[in-house]
Formats: C-alpha cells, structure tokens, sequence
C-alpha cells in the first residue's frame, strides 16, 4: 500500500509537470487555432540557452531573464515570420509548419551551444523529503514536490491569466472567432506575439526543471511527446483539460510501468499514455472536457 | 413523364412527429408532413426556422430524438446516411459541400460511387471491370454534363469556379446518382437572377424529365410559389402551415410570421 | 513550340482518361524509364547506387505510401517508420521461418502484416479527426518499435533487436551488385506507383479524397467512412511495409527497431509535403529532394571545413527553414511547380 501510495503519488508530481507543458499547447491552440508541434523544441531550446548563459559565467538569476528576452524574440519572429504569412491556411499547413520549425530551433540551438549534455544546477537536492518519510513512511522526492509546487503555481497564474484578465478575454475572443475578434478591434498579431511569449516562459520553466534531472540534453524536446496523450485526454482546448489530463497520464503512467511494465519487459511509458488517451477517446471522443458537436452542414 | 402522372403520386416519405435539439437548442419540435412521388415540395420560413436541419433529419445527418420516418416502405425512427444513399435521396447543401480539391468531372463522378463495383485490385491494374466501369459511368456523368451546360469546366478545379457554378455542379454531383428524391438546400441563394433563372429551369427539367422528387428549401418566394406543388412553412422549429401555394399565401399564420408580428 | 497539345483531339473518355493524355507527356515518360533502366546502369557508379538511387526509390515508394494517407485520404500521419519496420521485419520473419519462400511473396507478406497494423491503427480515425488522430498515430510510431525490441522472437533472438536480411535472391538471381539491386528496386517501385496512380483516378481514389475535402458530403454520397478510411490505411501501410522490405533487404542490409524512429516518419513526412500533398509525381520529386539536399548541404559544408555536427544542426535548421518557405510559397509543393512550368511551356512563346 504504502509502495502504491509512493509510487501514485511520484506520478501525480510529474503529472504536474505534463499540465505544465500541455498548457503550453493549449494557450497556442486556443488563441490560433495552431498544433505546435515546437513546442518541445522551445523547451529544449529555453533550457540549452539557460544554461548556456550561465556556463559563461553568469549567476541563474541573470540567465534566466535574459533566456527569456531571447524567448521574447523567437515568439515576435515566429509571429512576423511562420505565423502572419500563414494566417490564412488551413490547420494542417500549420502544424507542418511548426514540424518546420522544430528542425530549424533544435538545429539552432544546437549550432549555438553545442550537442553534449550540459549539467544544470538549480540548488534543489533531489532526496527523499524528511518530514514525509518520518511520518508516514511514504518517500517522496522533495525535488519532484517543489518542481510540482513550481509548476502548480504557473498552471494556477495561467488559468487566471485566461479566464480572469482583459488580455485573457481577448484571447478567449480570438480563440472563438478570429475574423469577428479582429472586426471589434483586438489585434490578432499582438495577441498571437503574446501567447507564443507565455508558450516560451513555459518552456523555459519546463525545460529548467527537467533538466536539472537529467542535464540538459538533446531528450529534452521528448518532453513534448509526454504532453501530447494529455492533450489527447484533456482536449486541445480546455484548460481544466490538461491539468485533470496531466494528473491522470501521470499517475497511471508511473503506475503502468511499475505494475505492468515488469510482465512485457518494460519501457512501456513511451505508449502507453497513448493507448490510454486513446482508448478513452474511443468511448468518449469529445475528451474529458469538451462538448459533443455535431458539424453542421 | 406525363405533368398529370406527377401531381398525383403516392406519398414515397411520411415523416411524423419529428422532434431534434441540440443541448437546449430545439431545432424541430414535433413536426409531420409528407412528400408525393414526382412532386416538388417546399419548405420555407425565417432563418433558424430549421429547414436545414429538417432535410438534413430525412437523409440521416441528424438523428432525432424522437418521431419516425416512413421511406421505401419501411418505417424507422432515423434514417442513417448510407441507406438514404441507397434508397436514392441524393442532395444538396446550403453552404456549398463540394470535394474543393478535385475537378468538376471528378465531383460528379462521386456521385455514382454506390454504382461501381470494381474491386480495388481491379482498380489498381485497370483492367477489365474497373475500366469498362470507368468508361460506362463517364458516358453517363458527359450526359448530365450536357444537360446542366457545364462542359467547358468539366476539367477545372471546382475551387476555382464562380459561387453559382458550384451550385451547378453540386446539383449535377446529387443528379449523378440518378436519385429518385432530390433534397435542394438552397439552391439558387447569392444568385444573380439570370443564374436563378437557369437554376429553376434546371430543377423544373430534372422534375419533368426524370420525374425525380425535390424536397427544396428557398427563401426567394417568387420562386417557390412558382414551381413548387406543395409547400411546407417552419417558424423556430414548428410547422405552421402546408398545403398548396394559394393556401400558404392566404394563411395568416405564415404572413403574420414573415412580417415578424408574432414575437 | 514543341510542348503543345493542339491538334490532338481525344475521340474517346478512354483516349481522354490516359495516365498521360498528352502525347509529349509519353514522349517524356518514355525516354525518363529509358534513361532509368538503360543509360543509368550503365553509367551510375556504385556510390551513386547505393548512396542516392536506392534510397531514393525507397524513400519514394514509402512517401507514396504516406501521400496516399495523408495527401489522398486527409488522414495526418506521424507514424510512417512504423509501418516500414513491420514490414521489415515481417518480411524477415516469413523467410526465417517458411523455408523456400520466394523473397518477393515475402516482401508481399510483408506489406499485408503492415497493412494489417495499419487498420488496428487506424480504426481511432473512425472516431477522432485532425491533430488528435496525428498525435494518436505517434502511439503507432512508439509501440512498433517498443514491441519489436522487446518481443525477441521478432528478430530472432538477436541482442538488442538487430537483424541482417537474408540475401537479396529471386528468381534463381542473386541481386549483390549495387546497379541489380537498383534495377529490381526500380521496378518494384514502378509497379505499385502505376497501381497507385490507378487507384487515385478511379472510384477509390475518389472516395479517399471525398473524405478529405468534405466528410459529411461524402457520407451522403454512400461512400462509407470507416471503409475508406480503413482502405487508405491498409493500401498506404502496405506501399510502407513494402518500402521497409527493401530499406532493409536492397538499402541497410542490417537493421535495428531504432532504424525506423520516429525521425524517419518526419523526413518521409517532409517529402510528401515539399514533393506536393495529393501527387504521385510529387513523392518522387520529394523524395528526390530530400536525398539530394544533404548531401548537397554537407559538400558544401565540406567545402567550408566545418566538422560534422555543425553541419548536421545546419542541415536541421536548412530542413526547418526551407518547410517553413515551401508552405509559405507554394503548399502544394514540388509537383506543383512542376506543373506551373508545364502550363507555361504549353503557351509559349505566346503567353495569351
Ligand atoms: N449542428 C448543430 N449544432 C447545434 N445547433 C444547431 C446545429 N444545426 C442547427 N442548429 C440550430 O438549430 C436551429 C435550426 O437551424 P437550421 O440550420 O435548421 O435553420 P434553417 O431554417 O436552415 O436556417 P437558415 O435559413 O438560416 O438556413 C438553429 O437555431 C441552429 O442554431
Ligand atoms: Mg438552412
């Protein structure tokens, strides 16, 4: 019980961090209408510059921000470069794009840092927490509790940010309709400019945190691969969606490879998110969250 | 096909007591009419009335939650979109459904997709069956080529075709599976008057010639009370009249409903 | 001038309906399968064999594959390594195990195995559409390779999941040099992209494509979704598996699960895009380009003295950026280029 209860409870803390980066997608989707498929490149991209800066010598707490300026721009030539020229294609052209500049960002930051793996220290041990253990015998990496509080944190400003703000009610604007929000005067590239912005803070956090575990290495844009079953489960576009997801793929996932994963020879939490997200979806094909509709003709 | 044989056909689709909503939307509520072999039957009202949604009910898009359907001597409570196919209701939509990256000739060569039977191993060599199929159901797809005056767009993209030749070739598409029953979902809306007068000439023929039922829906009036038989008027999800178009036109109900007094 | 068709009337739909309607068109077609089966073996050396020629083909067939999937049918795709590697080894398990198999019934074999997995895979298209069915086809992409790596009876209880394919031998023919292997290649790859081309302009072809462009339309029609869809899979599956037959038996030689990761599926992707969406001409001039264009870009790198890594990451941002540019420019890609061209040329020199 209490090895189930561990082995849950390490799940639902990753999962955090899956909502995390699913939310990434999400803010993209909802206010484009985009799958970017980059978005794992972003992360892997946020993180290499990181450290990068910091190798040459600078404390985090100057990287950091300034990794984030360089975030500022890759969204703002995103948007004037991928984006406006696309506006008018349909969704698939889209999303090839982004596989596009997926290539193009990870061979960026390579070129720019180098290939190896760069160890990143965030000053956080990844030992079992103390208190935890003495009380209810229960080992939880204190590590995966404050990248979990971390994350939860950002999920908890994010869904504020999108449900609460005056930029947020634009976005939702632009999500529903994009021509109708551009007829009442919301500019669609400004808007467009600060999603892909909030999409590399994200990425910039993720990518810090996951690094720190493994350093920061090329594996990192597989990040990606773990939020998609998410977005499958919770839907593109709900932000409720990806939270609830991400604490499902990551608790079952954990617990799948601990429990199931001995009998078939192990390594299955590279699919079994998907098979998962996907045999929910037969029974339920509008996802967790989302309404059934009936296209119109 | 004689015009008095027409009038006076047998009912070929009951519809009763039809019922369809959307979450809290009701679309239809309750509705019955029936439609006559060889006649043209319209359905008219307000927008949002839900006359698309009533055609769309009768060739199985929509399932109703509650009524039943009597089609091909058959009664059910819905109809599902492949056995509509093939008891011969072909359509057409009121925001143009054509196949946008193909040519005309091959749009209308959709259309008689339920008539080949060519394998694809046969259709992958081309030989035999697959290719007398292919030459046989072009012979038939030139004809209504002709017949709509579409042969000089036959190999155009329809992407790139005006709105009024989609529309065109959209009903030439629904006339290639040589239906016995016709749904038109505004046929000739955005059309300049001299397309809608080609357009009605098009639907009247196909009536005369192959003696096809249509089920029409059309805002223009002019039009409907001109060549419809019978007509069917829809106010927010109710029928509020039927009958010929003298009657519809005497009805205080349906005037009171186009002046929009009764809200 | 000489690129015209005036004066040739079709006096039939059979006349009209050719693959090539346009007699230059078979004039062409006709000294490009002589120069490919004639001029090249004689000139090509092996390096060009087994470095671009065979690859080439390979890639072809399996972005012909792909485009029937994704360009045909409308049904986005992450997955194309996957079903090139049950084909693979598929076909390597049919000669292991059933002594005197002729290799071509194999690699046939093969095909079905892929063509089998890609209607497991594909039934969720039944039910889910768009970004969800492509990121849903990545489950395809990682099980494949999961199970062939941990299941050791598929590759013969090899360490580590790697196999080497039996020898290349048909027909009493032992096909070792480089320029025999091109040649059998070549004419596997020239059949089925016939039979594809044949498809695409009959009834199935149509109903992929009705699918595509307007669902609901289609339905009405009587095409049945779960069968088209299901045909698009399993035929598109089959050109893959049968393109992972001969990655492995003409191209590799010794292959791994890994082999057929997740990358493969995107650079066959890339093809189908640059190539053209919708064109069997398109997934050779795709094919092409993407062969040609590293090998350019590391000449030129060469050129430049830069070492390897540095020239692999430019080699991912040129990828990036030229997929970026296609859909910008032109989304429909190489072949329609192509054709842009031959419009022109049909009218000149009078424009008008
Ligand atoms: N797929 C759907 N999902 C949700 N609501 C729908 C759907 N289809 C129709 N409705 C609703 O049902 C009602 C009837 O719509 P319908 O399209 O049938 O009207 P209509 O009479 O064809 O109008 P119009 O003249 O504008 O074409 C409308 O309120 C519409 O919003
Ligand atoms: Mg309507």
């Amino acid at each position: 019980m209490q090895f189930f209860l561990e082995v849950l409870l390490g799940g639902l803390l990753s999962g955090v961090m899956y909502a995390l980066v699913a939310l990434g997608y999400v803010l993209i989707f909802k206010a484009s209408g985009v799958f970017n498929y980059a978005q794992g490149a972003m992360v892997f991209f946020a993180a290499l510059t990181c450290v990068g800066f910091s190798e040459m010598g600078m404390s985090l707490w100057l990287a950091a921000p300034l990794t984030m300026l360089v975030m500022v721009a890759l969204a703002l030539a995103t948007e004037r470069i991928v984006l406006r020229p696309l506006v008018n294609q349909n969704e698939i052209t889209l999303f090839m794009a982004t596989i596009g500049l997926t290539f193009f960002i990870e061979g960026l930051a390579q070129l720019v840092w180098g290939s190896q793996v760069h160890p990143l220290e965030l000053g956080i041990e990844d030992v079992p927490l103390q208190w935890m253990l003495d009380r209810t015998g229960i080992a939880v990496s204190q590590f995966d509790l404050i990248a979990a509080l971390i994350c939860a944190i950002l999920v908890a400003a994010l869904a504020v940010l999108f449900s609460k703000t005056k930029i947020g009610r634009a976005l939702r604007a632009v999500a529903d309709d994009h021509q109708a929000a551009q007829a009442v005067g919301i500019p669609l590239q400004y808007i467009w400019a600060v999603v892909w912005t909030v999409a590399g803070f994200v990425a910039l956090v993720a990518g810090l945190l996951w690094g720190s575990r493994n350093g920061v290495q090329f594996a990192l844009t597989f990040v990606a691969l773990k939020a998609l079953p998410v977005l499958i489960l919770g839907g593109f576009t709900s932000v409720p969606g990806a939270i609830v997801g991400g604490l499902i793929i990551g608790a079952s996932e954990k617990l799948a490879e601990v429990y199931l994963g001995p009998m078939v020879g192990g390594g299955i939490e590279g699919w079994f998110p998907y098979v998962l997200a996907l045999g929910f979806l037969l029974v339920r094909p509008e996802g967790l969250f989302g309404e059934k509709i009936i296209r119109r003709v | 096909m004689a015009i008095a044989a027409r009038k006076s056909g047998d009912v070929i689709l009951e519809l009763s007591n039809i019922s369809l909503s959307f979450g809290g939307v009701k679309a239809l509520t309750d509705i019955s009419f029936d439609v006559r072999e060889h006649e043209i039957r319209a359905i008219i009202g307000p927008n949002g009335a839900g006359k698309s949604s009533m055609l769309n009910v009768i060739n199985g898009v929509y399932r109703p939650q509650q009524g039943a359907i009597r089609f091909h001597g058959e009664v059910r409570t819905d109809m599902n979109t492949h056995d509509a196919a093939r008891y011969g209701i072909a359509r057409t939509f009121q925001n143009i459904a054509l196949f946008k990256g193909m040519s005309v000739l091959d749009n209308i060569m959709t259309g008689r997709n339920l008539m080949m039977k060519a394998t694809f191993i046969e259709q992958a060599i081309y030989f035999g069956r697959a290719r007398r199929e292919e030459m046989e159901h072009r012979r038939r797809v030139e004809q209504i080529i002709d017949f709509l005056e579409i042969q000089h767009i036959r190999k155009t993209p329809v992407g790139r075709l005006p709105y009024g030749l989609q529309k065109r070739v959209e009903l030439a598409r629904a006339l290639a599976a040589e239906p016995k029953m016709l749904l038109l979902d505004e046929p000739m809306a955005g059309m300049n008057v001299e397309e809608k007068q080609d357009m009605c000439r098009f639907v009247l023929d196909t009536n005369d010639q192959f003696g096809t039922t249509i089920v029409l829906i059309e805002h223009d009036m002019g039009v409907v009370m001109d060549i419809s038989d019978r007509v069917v008027v829809l106010d927010y999800g109710k029928k509020i009249g039927d009958g010929t178009p003298e009657e519809i036109r005497a009805n205080p109900a349906v005037i009171s409903a186009y002046l929009g007094t009764v809200h | 001038m000489f690129y015209r068709e005036a004066g040739q009337f079709k006096t039939s739909y059979d006349a009209d309906s050719q693959i090539f309607p346009i007699r230059q068109d078979r004039i062409g077609v006709a000294l490009m399968l002589a120069v490919a089966f004639v001029v090249v073996p004689l000139v090509a050396t092996p390096y060009v064999f087994s470095a671009i020629l065979i690859p080439f083909l390979i890639f072809a067939l399996a972005a012909l594959g792909l485009n029937i999937l994704t360009g045909y049918a409308g049904q986005i795709s992450l997955g194309t390594a996957a079903f090139m590697a049950v084909g693979a080894f598929a076909s390597y398990n049919f000669v292991l195990r059933i002594p005197g198999i002729p290799l071509l019934v194999a690699f046939v074999l093969g095909g079905l195995c892929a063509a089998a997995v890609g209607i497991l895979f594909g039934l969720p298209s039944l039910r889910i559409r768009g970004f969800y069915l492509a990121a849903s086809t990545l489950a395809t992409q990682f099980f494949v390779v999961w199970c062939l790596t941990k299941i050791p009876w598929l590759t013969n209880n090899s360490s580590s999941g790697v196999i080497t394919a039996q020898k290349l031998e048909m027909f009493g023919y032992a096909f070792e040099s480089p320029a025999s292997k091109y040649l059998l290649v070549l004419c596997i790859v020239l059949v089925l992209a016939l039979a594809a081309k044949n498809m695409v302009r009959c009834s199935i072809g149509r109903s992929w494509m009705a699918i595509r462009d307007m669902d609901v339309a289609a339905e009405v029609i009587g095409f049945r979704p779960m069968r088209t869809k299901l045909t698009a899979f399993a035929i598109s599956s089959f050109y893959c598996g049968v393109a992972g037959a001969l990655y492995a038996y003409a191209y590799l030689g010794t292959v791994e699960p890994e082999a057929y990761n997740l990358d493969l599926s995107f650079r066959i992707l890339f093809m189908v895009m640059i190539g053209g969406m919708g064109s069997i001409l398109g997934s050779f001039l795709g094919a092409a380009f993407i062969i040609l264009l590293p090998i350019f870009l590391s000449q030129f790198a060469h050129g430049f003295g830069l070492p390897n890594s540095i020239a692999s990451n430019l080699e991912a941002m040129v990828f990036g950026a030229l997929i970026i540019f296609f859909l910008i420019v032109e989304p429909h890609g190489l072949a329609r280029l192509w054709q842009i061209g031959k419009e022109k040329l049909r009218l000149w020199p009078f424009p008008h």
